[in-house]
């Protein structure tokens, strides 16, 4: 790892905003954040797919991968940010590296492919991912892409996280570091408003940003920059003009608002799109804090009138559902942000959160989940739950549906039990007061779904596939009720036929 | 007969290929009460298990040995050693598959030494078996890995055992489905023949509900399965890629092999059947014999909407010839062929050259051809192009069913060649009044006898009109 990266990991664990680690002492602040993972019992990705997701939404660029085919190949196309544009961003662009790249070093493929790149697409900039290989051999992508820049007369920016450098989380930081080292601060917006603000840390997966763009729009304040959500270079190298940046994945790019606070003043704030009371909050305090830094104070009226008519039509429509979804109980198996601001929609919506997993939750998110859920909030946090433990859990019919990524869906199919993707493989925007009505009534089409009564039908057979006949249609009826009874949570007499 | 023509670009544009550890995983999925493991830094093995994940629709046991920059440079013994253990104590696979990445082969890991002293050091893994196969990143692609994986569980655990005259091994190779591998194990149970399938993914990754959870595969191979290999008669092997293994088979038990270069067509599946008549001693079965009948007159419906058409493919080396090989015999051009990586099969490819290249490659070949194949990633050329899409090998993310697409055998010969046709009919052009005008030459001889000095004036009134 070169001295630059080491500099780098530890000004980024140096983090003046993460409480959790002010509260370390030094030496253990030098060790860092990274928990050292366990071989053979590690899920989740490397620094450098933290990277690539922190970064990749920025739509007009093109996105280099310096490494083997593993890095790109194996994972190139497979998250759903979208853009209102340009769509160079789902191109997928490596060296792929061969072994006398290995032998020799990759530099100058990795310069070839920068010009090839700027020859045949022409972005606005190059985006250049150090990956473990790349890095092992001792490749300087810095001075590649200083080379380049100088050369194409473009901003050529090195994301140097190679995977083995930590785990996602440190790569979205290492990601959000290269904006702030070559990026932002290097435009000036054609011109400002005082209604100019930043959004960072939100990836406009399947369009949740438009879902909430609207309401800004309605009140007139201006999307300086998302970082990186439908992102656009230019508009991210001029975002230091922002009068207000917002913070929304939780500490992923925290580092962004703390560091663009201290070079331009600029004041942020931790909001949530997810769940209708955060959303308003949300409003409030890109309100209160754009007043406080020279908008006219007619904004903070404005706003309040506004939440006060799409929290009525939110409650409405959601009306509907909670008579059906009230007392359904929720597996929240997801991380960070999510672990909380979810949390709180669910209970909107009249479910009841048997349990949230936080392993990757920061204090602060902890502190969320208990100010959200009151007493009794310890019993419902999941530190480390293994699948076998949340298959019990659902096959027990402890819950009626479990949230949760990709990759542990199957947990909950194979359990017979009712799942909703609520990571970033899902094709449903839950964001704002919209997003929220759509997350419930995804809920309400998966528990209600009849085919939750049809897969848990017993064959009529043994497992010998012999015994035919011998359980009797009236006996299926009535153990279908009860089991159907059980996933529901009502009286098995409550069940409708 | 096609030429191989290596791309002359520094960068890979939309990548056609995958990394060799993801072929082997993906071939030690196909073991029974297995757990396959990425010796390498835990993105490796994430993004492999996401995409395996995005095709199967199943959970996919794959683990890692989570290494780092620190443990890369002084060597993964420690991590390997507390990997197998973690492992063994979580999940009790019955093996340990563990493949090399591009991270600790560029360190030189000797991951077979690690193997040698672990099993020293800690009795307890004794009650499980330990493979483990090289498979670099930045060398050959997804059917390489896949093919020295099966090379290294043959070399691992098959030994010479007394002949049993009915019983047959069975390599598939990596681009066939589990409904594929159903179909072609009961072709060879039809002649009273008993199958070892090697790896056998349509027991792991069929999607069937398994009565508990598991933390390793859910079915496949077991371990006597493979063991037992060493005392089939034959070795049937569907793609180049399983010459390697069949040939390891050959060596170590003395098993005699065929290779069938593919499995969808015509006189490929004849072929097949009469091998496996001449190991049996008996005649075709009636079924087969049906399905070849249907299977011509598939053939004959299919050839209007496949004659003539001109195709960019874009596959693995076998799977671009299975698919390629039945189109050139339905009368299509092979007009642009990108693969990933050198394999024989190439040699039989019929088309003017191969290019081992990038979907970037593929989508500028493609651009004056009929139809585009190739793997889900090609959505974004298809749709640019605006061209009829077959989604055919791994990654398919777009799409759900492909653990039962059965592109093999008579009947799974039929299912592709309906598949491509219905493509191209919902492409057939419906023409309008316009679309044949006559030449301005044409529309001169028919208005007007022309004289010398009428023909300026005919010709600007003919080209205003046009």
């Amino acid at each position: 790892m070169s001295v630059s990266l080491k500099a780098k990991i530890a000004e980024v664990f140096e983090e003046p905003g993460c409480d959790k680690n002010q509260g370390k002492s030094e030496k253990e602040r030098k060790k860092g954040c990274t928990k050292q993972l366990s071989p053979g019992a590690a899920a989740g990705g490397c620094a450098f797919d933290g990277a690539k997701i922190a970064l990749q939404p920025v739509v007009d660029v093109a996105h280099l991968v310096h490494g083997p085919i593993a890095c790109e190949g194996n994972s190139w196309d497979n998250r759903h940010s979208a853009s209102s544009g340009s769509q160079l961003y789902r191109s997928g662009f490596t060296t792929d590296i061969s072994e006398l790249d290995v032998i020799y070093g990759g530099e100058k493929r990795l310069f070839k492919s920068i010009r090839e790149i700027i020859e045949k697409y022409d972005p606005p900039a190059v985006f250049v991912y150090q990956t473990c290989v790349t890095a092992l051999v001792g490749d300087d992508i810095e001075a590649v892409c200083q080379r380049a820049s100088a050369k194409f007369g473009k901003p050529v920016i090195p994301v140097n996280a190679p995977g083995f450098a930590g785990p996602k989380n440190l790569g979205n930081k290492l990601g959000a570091e290269a904006l702030l080292d070559y990026v932002i601060g290097t435009r000036e917006p054609a011109f400002t408003t005082p209604y100019d603000i930043n959004i960072i840390g939100e990836y406009n997966l399947v369009g949740e940003l438009w879902q909430v763009k609207p309401l800004l729009d309605a009140l007139g304040i201006r999307i300086l920059s998302c970082i990186s959500g439908d992102g656009r270079y230019n508009e991210i190298a001029s975002a230091h003009r922002a009068k207000v940046n917002m913070m929304v994945c939780s500490k992923s790019m925290i580092n962004i608002a703390t560091k663009m606070e201290q070079r331009w003043g600029i004041p942020y704030f931790e909001g949530s799109f997810y769940g209708i009371g955060d959303m308003s909050e949300t409003l409030r305090q890109i309100a209160s804090l754009l007043v406080k830094q020279g908008a006219p104070d007619d904004l903070i009226e404005r706003t309040e009138r506004l939440i006060e008519v799409e929290e009525a039509r939110a409650w409405k429509r959601i009306a509907e559902y909670r008579k059906r979804l009230q007392g359904k109980r929720v597996l929240l198996i997801t991380g960070g942000v999510k672990s909380w601001s979810v949390v709180a929609a669910l209970q909107e919506g009249g479910m009841e959160i048997v349990g949230t997993s936080v392993k990757k939750s920061t204090k602060e998110d902890k502190e969320k989940i208990k100010e959200i859920m009151g007493e009794g909030a310890d019993a419902h946090m999941i530190d480390d739950m293994t699948p076998r433990e949340m298959y019990a859990m659902l096959r027990d019919a402890k819950a009626d549906i479990m949230l949760s990524g990709g990759r542990s869906q199957f947990v909950a199919l194979k359990a017979r039990m009712p799942w909703l993707d609520i990571n970033q493989e899902r094709y449903h925007p839950y964001g704002g007061y919209e997003g929220m009505v759509e997350l419930v009534a995804e809920i309400d089409r998966a528990i209600f779904n009849p085919v939750w009564q049809q897969v848990r039908i017993p064959a009529p057979w043994g497992d010998d596939g012999e015994s035919l006949g011998a359980v009797t249609p009236t006996a299926s009826t009535d153990h279908l009720s009860g089991i159907a009874a059980k996933a529901m949570g009502l009286e098995p007499e409550e069940v409708p036929v | 007969m096609a030429r191989v023509v290596e791309s002359k670009k520094a960068c890979t544009v939309n990548p056609l290929k995958m990394s060799q550890p993801l072929g082997a995983s993906f071939a030690f999925l196909g073991l029974d009460a297995c757990m396959p493991v990425m010796h390498g830094s835990q993105g490796c093995t994430s993004f492999g298990l996401v995409l395996l994940v995005r095709h199967f629709k199943e959970a996919i046991p794959l683990q890692t040995t989570a290494m780092n920059e620190v443990t890369s440079i002084l060597g993964g013994y420690d991590n390997i050693e507390a990997a197998l253990l973690n492992i063994r104590k979580r999940a009790a696979p019955k093996l340990i598959a563990i493949c090399s990445t591009g991270l600790t082969e560029t360190k030189g890991d000797d991951v077979d030494g690690y193997i040698a002293t672990v099993r020293k050091r800690k009795p307890e893994l004794d009650d499980t078996e330990i493979v483990y196969v090289s498979t670099p990143d930045y060398v050959g692609a997804f059917e390489d890995g896949f093919k020295h994986a099966i090379t290294a569980i043959v070399k691992t655990l098959v030994k010479p055992l007394p002949v049993v005259a009915d019983q047959i091994t069975l390599l598939p190779g990596s681009h066939l489905s589990p409904g594929d591998i159903d179909e072609l194990r009961e072709i060879v149970q039809a002649f009273g023949l008993n199958p070892v399938v090697l790896p056998d993914i349509s027991g792991s990754l069929d999607g069937h509900i398994p009565p508990d959870w598991r933390g390793t595969t859910l079915g496949g191979t077991t371990l006597e399965d493979i063991r037992s290999a060493g005392a089939s008669a034959f070795t049937i092997g569907v793609g180049e890629q399983t010459r390697e293994g069949a040939e390891a088979l050959q060596a170590i038990a003395g098993t005699p092999l065929e290779i069938f270069e593919r499995l969808s067509g015509l006189e490929v599946n004849d072929r097949l059947l009469q091998r496996l008549s001449k190991l049996s001693g008996k005649p075709v079965p009636a079924r087969y014999r049906r399905q070849r009948s249907q299977l011509l007159d598939a053939m004959l419906d299919g050839h209007f909407y496949t004659g003539g058409v001109k195709v960019a493919i874009g596959a693995e080396p076998d799977l671009l010839l299975a698919v390629g090989g039945l189109l050139h015999e339905m009368g299509a051009e092979l007009r642009c062929c990108v693969s990933t990586t050198k394999s024989a099969a190439h040699a039989l490819l019929p088309a003017q050259e191969v290019l081992l290249g990038d979907l970037e490659d593929l989508e500028a070949g493609a651009a004056d051809c009929d139809l585009l194949i190739t793997h889900s990633h090609g959505r974004q050329a298809a749709e640019r192009l605006d061209k009829p899409f077959l989604r055919i090998g791994f990654p398919v993310f777009d799409r759900i069913g492909n653990a039962h697409r059965v592109q093999v055998g008579y009947r799974g010969t039929m299912n592709l060649i309906f598949e491509i046709a219905n493509l191209m009919i919902e492409r057939i052009a419906h023409h309008h009044a316009g679309d044949w005008p006559l030449t301005p030459e044409a529309r001169r001889a028919a208005t007007h006898v022309a004289t010398s000095t009428e023909a300026p004036d005919t010709t600007t009134l003919a080209s205003a009109s046009a």
